[in-house]
């Protein structure tokens, strides 16, 4: 269990980077029940006027969140989550693509001990995230 | 064809219960590249004070998508699909999910704005367990392109 006194704002809490293949979007199309083509099948995504065929936003979310879930250890412990998607994940078929998060302590509520940590995403130098924010309650 | 901006405040019927497996929970555990074995591990679940493995955090978007469905589908609605783009995603948790449990959703779209020739359309299901107790929220903000693009 994370203590929640020992945090400061702007501490690096947790980073992770993560390797995606055409194989993590296939695997996320059947779990979420997210079956939009532009996700496995490049002609289609080339013909809706993409660049190539593109991770699931909700794929980008869902990976971020892990380091600050593996931090606090219980992901019960996270009681809100937003994003905002502002950048597409291309994902290449045949040399994948690395998304690579920073989740930093962005605010401190002391009256409920909830700690807001806010996330970085970044694909090849660019952030694909925008307002990333897990609000994780250490009482 | 423009988003219907009376679609503001409509609430959408009840979604059928939705059951939450364990083995659905460890699928989508997996998809999300997820290694906390309070996800995965019923043991550990148990030892953290949890009655089964609990979901991950953007798991709602499972439920979530029977709601989303119906909006798609509103006659009136006047929203494209092979126009409509992702803008954000919200979870907002009263408690967690866990295997077992009962959901049910329900649909109030919150706003349509109008920005720039796209529409915005913000979508609150509002989920709940067999008790009718609230769970968790999730809000999902669609952009739907204008025609001019």
């Amino acid at each position: 269990m994370v203590d929640y006194s020992s945090l400061t704002k702007g501490d690096v809490v947790a980073e992770e980077n993560f390797h995606l293949t055409r194989d993590n979007l296939v695997r996320y199309a059947g779990a979420s029940g997210d079956f939009n083509p532009i996700h496995y099948r490049d002609d289609v995504a080339v013909y809706v006027g993409l660049p190539g065929v593109l991770a699931h936003g909700m794929l980008t979310m869902g990976l971020a969140v892990q380091p600050v879930s593996n931090w606090v250890g219980d992901p019960a412990r996270i009681v809100d989550y937003q994003v905002r998607f502002t950048r597409p994940v291309l994902v290449d078929g045949a040399t994948g693509a690395d998304v690579t998060i920073t989740a930093t302590v962005g605010a401190l509520e002391d009256e409920t001990k909830i700690a807001r940590i806010d996330l970085t995403a970044k694909f090849n130098d660019e952030t694909v995230l925008g307002k990333a924010q897990v609000r994780v309650n250490l009482a | 064809m423009a988003v219907n901006p009376e679609l503001q405040g409509r609430v959408f019927p009840p979604t059928a219960p939705y059951l939450v497996g364990r083995e659905k929970i460890r699928e989508f555990s997996r998809a999300v590249l997820s290694t906390n074995p309070i996800n995965l591990d019923v043991d550990a679940a148990r030892a953290a004070g949890h009655a089964d493995l609990v979901a991950p955090t953007t798991f709602p978007v499972v439920v979530q998508e029977a709601t989303l469905a119906q909006l798609l589908a509103e006659p009136d609605a006047g929203i494209d699909f092979s126009r409509v783009v992702h803008g954000e995603q919200r979870f907002t948790y009263t408690r967690a999910i866990v295997a077992g449990d009962e959901l049910t959703a329900t649909l109030t779209v919150s706003s349509v704005k109008s920005l720039g020739g796209h529409n915005m359309v913000t979508a609150d299901s509002d989920i709940v367990d067999a008790n009718g107790k609230h769970v968790v929220t999730a809000i999902s903000t669609l952009v739907v392109r204008g025609d001019e693009d």
